[in-house]
């Protein structure tokens, strides 16, 4: 028999005041594996979050954490009883303790010298082995956040919960911290779960992604898979800049302006193309026609109408010249495949 | 796995403190609205045919006056002071709260000294004009207005003083970069945002001067509080002291409705950090002259003079060859005063603890009603919530009679207890308010990253809650430990035989008019309410230089 999985939430429905928050949404986190939880603000994550966490109890379904049963809307084990960790977007380190009590108050029941020891241990994990008497509001943001971990990796958790770690820090620590966080989690081979509302994140850190909307998790799956084979129009445009294109029958077959698509079924389908994966070809003669253009220093960005009315936004060359006005033609570029997405 | 909680109970015990305490504080208020529907007609008819009319009149006339008058001039020093530099204006923005040491009580009596027929101005007035010179009366309701006035705008000014900190000061000085006159930014944008904290600084005031027994007495004044005290002290006609005090309550739930009223459906935010919104314009010559003896004017009539007088007095009697009464019991006063004040503070902070974290961990949205049921005594005039008590206390000691523990001369009702328990109901709404605001303050994640670090609740409010938030608590009992100090009408209405405090002492010199030997214990309650004053103030203004 293989060995349970840390955590799996099966069917979990939250509902607060009446309004469903999540809605029999299902999960799991395999061993030493970083799922990132990806969705707009108030689609549900944070809530499936606080419930894993036993913050919040399940209003339906079950939480399990390494085969044991810790919520199923009877009963449950308390969130000190849970061994989880958590780190928080911020505001989370006690005000009134140093960087070394920080990190150390979930090692109360160890002996002081082991403490200090383990507190040393993840101080030089995070990098900051001189920190340990300064206090909170000496530290900058991100060095902030990296003692939070610190602090929720110290006691040894099952589980490791992020929400929205890093949305309160400009840009560069971002990516900066995020390196970082991976290593640690990779290096001490915690399973994570990563809320996020960055689908740039969410592909950075996760070995899966879910991808969540309206208290319902639409995709499931490895980053590329994610971005390239998107199954529906939100997932697509959520993670990224996409085109929809209507998809018509011919006699051959189902195709859109841009070619033929596999298409085994009739219903609510559009073809999805990401902007880097079409080429607009200058000609006079064109029946493209650019509306807008950008530039962005490694690339241009084109908004381009064709004669059907379907608006088609291409990333071109930076070497070439484009202005307002510009015909054309719109071609896919080789390798480059149309996606057939579900209309939602 | 033994960890496993039913669902059902995960917060039940946090959620019935909340429950219970919030019953203990209702209890009396509903046992006294429900006497309302078993009316005494006679007492009534009486009531009506002899001083009830007028008492009602006056009761109106003295709270509109004092909500007016307070209103003036708290918000107007509040305004002076964080809008304009003026010579003391720094000092003043502190100092200027010291009032709130002083009772009504106190400031009443030794202003009718000074001002009264007999006594020194008026006598210099007369040596001057002629023996029927005419000076404004002040044994009057006009007298007793700017009395209640000068030892309550406090409350107003703390009020609009952190506003006018807070997001009040910054949304006027965009609104001149607009192009606003000084005049309109006040009117337009200014005004609307002070008036929930006005509203609710006016309506302390009024809660206040509705509560008071005393001071009103020495000024001839009749009001339904009066008429509380006189049938309870006269006949000890529970029912009938009852019914009157709900009279009182109709009285409270007006000015409650009023403030809802003026609060209009804006909310505010109290401000306790530095003053950042509004840049101070610096006042030069006759301008800053005037501002300074305003302040100064305010500050002497309702503190410094009186405090002097009393000094004076207090060491003229002390030397003198009267000498003060009972001044060989002044240890035990004080003691008592002192007594009552921890014993109610501490339980006001215990319960006020628990309540304030019981929001937090029960995870019912009741228990946040509850919790406004528990602050519901601060709103029920002192009169109202020692009636109350009483009901109750004699109803524990019915039931402790029932199960034999009947002592003579009644455990509840004849002890502490009473006293205890009515300024507990009264006075946990200040210590719970503040105690809140600093638990407000935790971030839920900070509660939520102690739990899931495997702390149960009680240990994160001990080890995370209460040192973050020990400032409010430690505001909170400053607060009680004031309010207590000062209180007079809930211990002359239910102190046990023979227990003074130096409320009751001062009350009871000063009503026979012995104003120079009441001096000494007025002083001593000014001195020890000092602290607790000079502590809060220091708190507040910390660092909003």
């Amino acid at each position: 028999m293989s060995e349970p999985l840390p955590l799996v939430a099966s069917e979990v429905w939250k509902k607060f005041d009446g309004v469903t928050a999540v809605s029999g949404v299902s999960l799991e986190l395999g061993e030493g594996e970083t799922v990132a939880l990806v969705g707009p603000s108030g689609c549900g994550k944070s809530s499936l979050l606080r419930m894993i966490a036993g913050l919040d109890g399940v209003d339906g379904g079950k939480i399990r954490l390494q085969g044991v049963s810790v919520d199923d809307g009877q009963s449950r084990v308390m969130p000190e009883d849970r061994s989880i960790g958590i780190v928080f977007q911020e505001h989370a380190l006690f005000g009134h303790l140093t960087v070394a009590q920080n990190v150390g108050f979930g090692l109360r029941a160890q002996s002081r010298s082991a403490r200090r020891a383990r507190v040393a241990e993840m101080l030089a994990l995070i990098e900051l082995p001189e920190f340990s008497d300064r206090y909170p509001h000496e530290l900058s943001g991100g060095e902030r956040q990296r003692v939070a971990l610190a602090r929720a990796l110290a006691p040894g958790p099952t589980v490791m919960l992020f929400d929205e770690p890093f949305a309160s820090l400009d840009q560069n620590l971002r990516v900066q911290l995020r390196e970082q966080v991976a290593q640690v989690l990779d290096s001490t081979n915690t399973p994570a779960l990563f809320v996020t509302h960055d689908p740039r994140e969410a592909l950075a850190l996760g070995d899966r992604i879910a991808v969540m909307r309206a208290g319902q998790i639409e995709q499931v799956g490895v980053p590329e898979e994610i971005y390239r084979h998107p199954l529906t129009m939100f997932v697509a445009s959520f993670m990224d800049e996409a085109n929809f294109l209507s998809i018509t029958k011919d006699g051959s077959g189902w195709s859109t302006v841009l070619g033929a698509v596999d298409q085994s079924s009739e219903g609510h389908f559009v073809a999805m193309v990401r902007p880097n994966d079409v080429a607009f070809v200058s000609d006079d003669s064109g029946d493209a026609k650019i509306q807008r253009c950008d530039y962005a220093g490694s690339h241009w960005l084109l908004r381009v109408r064709l004669r059907t009315g379907d608006e088609v936004v291409v990333l071109a060359e930076p070497d070439s010249r484009y202005t307002v006005g510009d015909r054309g033609n719109l071609g896919l570029r080789p390798g480059a495949k149309q996606v057939v997405v579900r209309q939602s | 796995m033994a960890l496993h909680r039913k669902a059902l109970r995960d917060g039940l015990a946090w959620h019935s403190t909340a429950v219970v305490i919030a019953a203990v504080v209702a209890i009396p208020v509903g046992i006294l609205t429900f006497s309302v529907l078993n009316p005494s007609v006679d007492v009534w008819r009486q009531q009506w045919n002899t001083r009830l009319p007028r008492q009602l009149i006056e009761t109106s006339i003295l709270l509109c006056g004092v909500g007016v008058g307070s209103l003036l001039v708290g918000g107007g020093l509040a305004w002076l002071v964080s809008a304009y530099q003026f010579p003391g204006s720094r000092v003043f923005r502190w100092l200027l709260i010291a009032p709130l040491a002083v009772p009504s009580y106190v400031l009443g009596f030794v202003t009718l000294s000074v001002f009264g027929f007999t006594g020194p101005i008026q006598g210099w007035w007369r040596e001057i004009f002629g023996q029927d010179a005419w000076f404004p009366p002040i044994r009057s309701l006009g007298g007793a207005i700017i009395v209640f006035t000068l030892v309550l705008y406090p409350y107003v000014f703390l009020v609009a003083r952190a506003a006018l900190a807070d997001q009040a000061g910054s949304s006027y000085q965009v609104a001149r970069s607009l192009g606003a006159s000084s005049f309109e930014a006040a009117r337009r944008v200014m005004f609307p945002q002070l008036r929930p904290a006005l509203a609710a600084g006016v309506a302390i005031v009024a809660m206040e001067t509705l509560t008071d027994f005393g001071t009103v007495q020495y000024f001839g004044i009749d009001t339904v509080s009066v008429g509380v005290f006189r049938i309870w002290r006269g006949t000890f006609d529970l029912d009938a002291a009852s019914e009157f005090a709900t009279l009182v309550l109709l009285f409270a739930l007006v000015v409650i409705g009023l403030e809802r009223l003026g609060r209009g459906r804006a909310r505010f935010g109290q401000a306790g950090g530095a003053a950042s919104g509004l840049v101070q314009r610096r006042l030069t010559g006759i301008r800053s002259v005037l501002a300074f003896l305003l302040c100064g004017l305010v500050l002497t009539l309702s503190f410094a003079a009186p405090t002097v007088q009393l000094l004076t007095w207090a060491i003229r009697e002390a030397t003198g060859p009267r000498g003060t009464p009972l001044l060989e019991r002044f240890a035990e006063f004080l003691g008592n005063t002192l007594l009552l004040a921890t014993i109610v503070a501490i339980v006001c902070g215990i319960g006020a603890i628990l309540v304030a974290n019981a929001a937090r961990f029960s995870g019912r949205s009741r228990t946040r009603l509850a919790a406004r049921i528990a602050s519901v005594g601060y709103a029920v005039p002192g009169p109202v919530v020692a009636i109350g008590s009483v009901f109750v206390l004699v109803g524990l000691d019915d039931g402790l009679g029932l199960i034999g523990i009947g002592l003579p001369g009644a455990v509840a009702t004849g002890s502490l207890i009473g006293l205890v328990y009515a300024q507990t109901v009264r006075y946990l709404a200040p210590a719970l308010q503040t105690v809140e605001a600093g638990i407000e303050q935790v971030p839920h994640e900070m509660t939520g990253a102690a739990r899931s670090l495997g702390l149960r609740p009680r240990s994160v409010v001990a080890s995370v809650h209460l040192p973050l938030a020990r400032t409010s608590v430690l505001t909170g009992l400053v607060l009680v430990t004031v309010d207590v100090l000062k209180e007079l009408p809930i211990v002359l209405l239910l102190r046990p035989i023979g227990f003074d405090t130096l409320s009751v002492w001062t009350f009871n010199l000063a009503s026979e008019s012995r104003f120079e030997q009441a001096a000494l214990p007025a002083v001593a309650i000014i001195v020890v309410a000092m602290i607790p004053v000079g502590l809060l103030a220091r708190q507040l203004f910390r660092g909003a230089s």
